[in-house]
């Protein structure tokens, strides 16, 4: 490669950051917003002491069982009104008293609810009299790594590498068509190959700045860990990316609206948003949905991910999603290329 | 010019300075059922200045983009500089230089970044500081093109169209939409680069600008050069210097009202200016009384040939000096009353309108 190939891919690239950096919805959507996010998930998420939760009861013998739990508050209330309050989801539970039986009415469905009828439960025949036939003790632990936090991060960094990518690739380009201004370049001289590149190349610089913006956040405000090696995380994190432009050079290569190219960027993130696993683990949708989901690159962009800062598990040991993520690279590339509609 | 001179290159096409810098042949090009371009055949001198004109849908953009080879063509052939865009397409794209009908740039760059961009893209060519001096823009080098006004972005294009050096220029509409000093400007510019010798092909609806700057014009309509030569040569073929244009009325009713019959009653030889009502009460009586006396109009010394188009006459008149006064003289005498008088000379748009019956931009 002579330096004059090298120049002009240079000058397209460095064209193209100025272009992306110039323009401050971009910088918020890419920087800042992925970090408010992590602001709000990391607080709404936060270790706190469990939570004290609201029951109610129908006699002032039960209400003062269930107070003597520090994991419960409860108060009085006659069963229509605990109706109503159940169903406002101001208590979780209401405890009935009936004779010298007692009945719990709660949505079995709900976690808390769930863990409220076991308290209850437990603070009820305590107070009747039961005595525990094995002696216990409790000693809490708060480990880094398996909280909510820790394993958003990743999801939120998959998230952010598809969203950049495929916004950023995608209204570039058909705002260049649509203004001609694509079809001004590919009348001169300028390889066709080198405006394509210059997308992914200046993708990948961008790319460096956003990791190291979200994962230093997480890192120094949440302690977020990196089990695994750094080297091998920037790469999975490079090989997504080119994965993600890839998809959005797809996504870009034919249509010739703003308008048409969001829709069509909209159907082929949404499903990844959802099932992917930026919030849950997608392990919680149906068993026949689930090669379908395990084959998507952001499933396998955040699984790769997760599995180098959670688990410190080595590429090696990573094979399937970084040949999932490979093959999302390669085919859409070809195919952009091949389909690309330069005018 | 001296690149011109080769007489031998690596592919054997001849390329001496006696070859076309643009040979079109048969050229034909449809989008489904819109003939753009229907058979071309051209021949552009290097270094001349070249014009396309037609009104819109002509076929100039089309006819241009196949030569910038951005439009590939449905039969003929074109050769630039002795090559064609089949074998030489990577080499023909360092040789010339484009701007296009339509481009934008993107507002956030700085003139000075794009044209850097668009330099590096050619193996030879001028720098940086040369393009900016060449367009003028030195005083917007810095400016963003968001904020730079419509003639200087048509000149940011320019720039970007000079910064290879090219031998052959490409210009579709480069003024369209400027003010009158915008494109004085940009006349401007392509004087400068014909007096360095430049071939260039340019598109304009405007007709002052293609007598200005054009050495040859070809005038297009529905995809076919209707008419081809200097601006000299064509604006001779209507016969006069001199257009003068009239219209009669009644003093009490005056104003012009437009006809659809005008043109077959000047088929016949006879003419009336059209009924000053529309309603049909205007009895025959009425009508008779309006007639214009064609033939005495013609006997005048100087005078060419008549149109008239929308209640508007139109003699081709050469010796105005000596034709008006009769013409004056022969209205009196049919006792007609003129509601609008004026004279032009004879432009291109007069070629036009005689030999397609309708006017430039109109369409
Ligand atoms: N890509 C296209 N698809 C369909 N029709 C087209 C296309 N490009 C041009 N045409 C049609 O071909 C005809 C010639 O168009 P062209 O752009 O060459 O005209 P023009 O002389 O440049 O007009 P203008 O003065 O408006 O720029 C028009 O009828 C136009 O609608
Ligand atoms: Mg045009």
């Amino acid at each position: 490669m002579n330096r004059l190939v090298l120049s002009s891919l240079y000058q397209l690239t460095v064209t193209r950051l100025k272009l992306t950096l110039r323009e401050p919805e971009a910088i918020f959507w890419i920087f800042v917003f992925p970090i408010l996010l992590a602001v709000g998930l990391g607080i709404a998420f936060r270790n706190r002491p469990a939570d004290v939760l609201p029951v109610g009861a129908t006699t002032p013998q039960l209400v003062e069982a269930l107070a003597a739990d520090k994991g419960l508050h409860a108060t009085q209330m006659d069963e229509a009104a605990g109706a109503r309050a159940l169903a406002t989801g101001n208590i979780l539970l209401l405890a009935v008293a009936d004779g010298n039986a007692v009945e719990y009415r709660y949505d079995e469905t709900n976690p808390d609810a769930r863990t409220a009828r076991i308290i209850a439960d437990r603070a009820i025949q305590i107070a009747a009299g039961r005595r525990d036939p094995v002696a216990a003790g409790n000693r809490l632990v708060h480990e880094t790594g398996s909280r909510y936090i820790d394993f958003v991060v990743p999801g939120l960094l998959g998230m952010n590498l598809m969203g950049s990518a495929m916004w950023g690739l995608g209204f570039a380009i058909v705002d260049a068509r649509a203004k001609k201004l694509l079809k001004r370049m590919v009348a001169s001289p300028m390889p066709r190959w080198q405006y394509l590149a210059s997308y992914l190349l200046s993708r990948l610089v961008m790319l460096a700045i956003e990791v190291v913006v979200l994962l230093g956040f997480a890192r120094v405000v949440f302690g977020v860990p990196f089990r695994g090696s750094l080297v091998e995380l920037a790469l999975i994190c490079v090989l997504a990316s080119l994965t993600f432009s890839a998809l959005g050079l797809l996504v870009a290569s034919r249509a010739r609206t703003i308008e048409a190219v969001s829709g069509l960027m909209n159907v082929v993130m949404m499903p990844m948003w959802i099932m992917s696993g930026v919030f849950f683990s997608p392990s919680r949708f149906p068993a026949i949905l689930q090669p379908f989901i395990q084959a998507l690159p952001l499933t396998a962009a955040i699984n790769a991910v997760r599995g180098n800062m959670l688990q410190g598990t080595e590429l090696g040991h990573m094979m399937t999603p970084l040949a999932i993520l490979l093959a999302w690279f390669v085919v859409p590339f070809a195919v952009a290329v091949k389909v690309f509609r330069w005018r | 010019m001296v690149r011109n001179r080769l007489d031998e290159d690596a592919f054997g096409t001849r390329t001496d300075a006696e070859t076309a810098a643009v040979r079109i042949r048969g050229l034909h090009k449809a989008f489904g059922d819109v003939r753009a371009v229907d058979g071309i055949d051209l021949d552009v001198k290097p270094g001349e200045c070249f014009g396309l004109l037609g009104p819109n849908g002509a076929g100039k953009t089309t006819t241009i983009e196949i030569c910038e080879g951005l439009t590939a063509p449905d039969a003929g052939t074109v050769e630039l500089l002795g090559r064609n865009w089949l074998g030489h397409g990577d080499e023909l794209r360092q040789l010339i230089g484009i701007q296009l009908q339509e481009t934008q740039f993107p507002d956030k760059i700085t003139v000075e970044e794009m044209l850097r961009l668009f330099r590096s893209f050619y193996r030879r060519g001028i720098t940086v500081d040369e393009a900016v001096g060449r367009a003028q823009l030195e005083e917007k080098r810095r400016a963003r093109v968001g904020g730079l006004s419509g003639g200087q972005k048509q000149r940011l294009a320019m720039a970007t169209a000079l910064v290879g050096d090219p031998e052959l220029l490409f210009l579709d509409e480069p003024t369209t939409g400027l003010d009158p000093q915008a494109r004085r400007h940009l006349w401007d510019l392509v004087e400068r680069l014909k007096q360095a010798g430049r071939t260039i092909i340019l598109t304009t609806h405007y007709m002052d600008e293609a007598e200005q700057l054009c050495d040859r014009v070809a005038i297009m309509d529905h995809g076919h050069v209707i008419a081809l030569g200097t601006p000299k040569e064509l604006i001779a073929t209507v016969g006069g210097e001199d257009i003068v244009e009239f219209a009669v009325g009644e003093k009490e009713t005056a104003g012009p009202h437009s006809t659809a019959s005008a043109s077959a009653d000047f088929a016949q030889g006879r003419l009336s200016t059209p009924p000053l009502a529309k309603d049909a009460s205007g009895s025959a009586q009425d009508e008779r009384a309006k007639e214009i006396d064609l033939q005495a109009l013609k006997a005048i010394p100087g005078v060419q040939s008549h149109r008239v188009e929308e209640a508007l006459h139109q003699l081709s008149v050469s010796e105005l000096h000596t034709a008006v006064p009769r013409i004056f003289a022969a209205l009196e005498e049919q006792g007609l009353h003129l509601s609008e008088f004026r004279t032009h000379s004879a432009t291109l748009e007069d070629v036009f309108v005689r030999m397609t019956g309708r006017n430039l931009r109109d369409e």
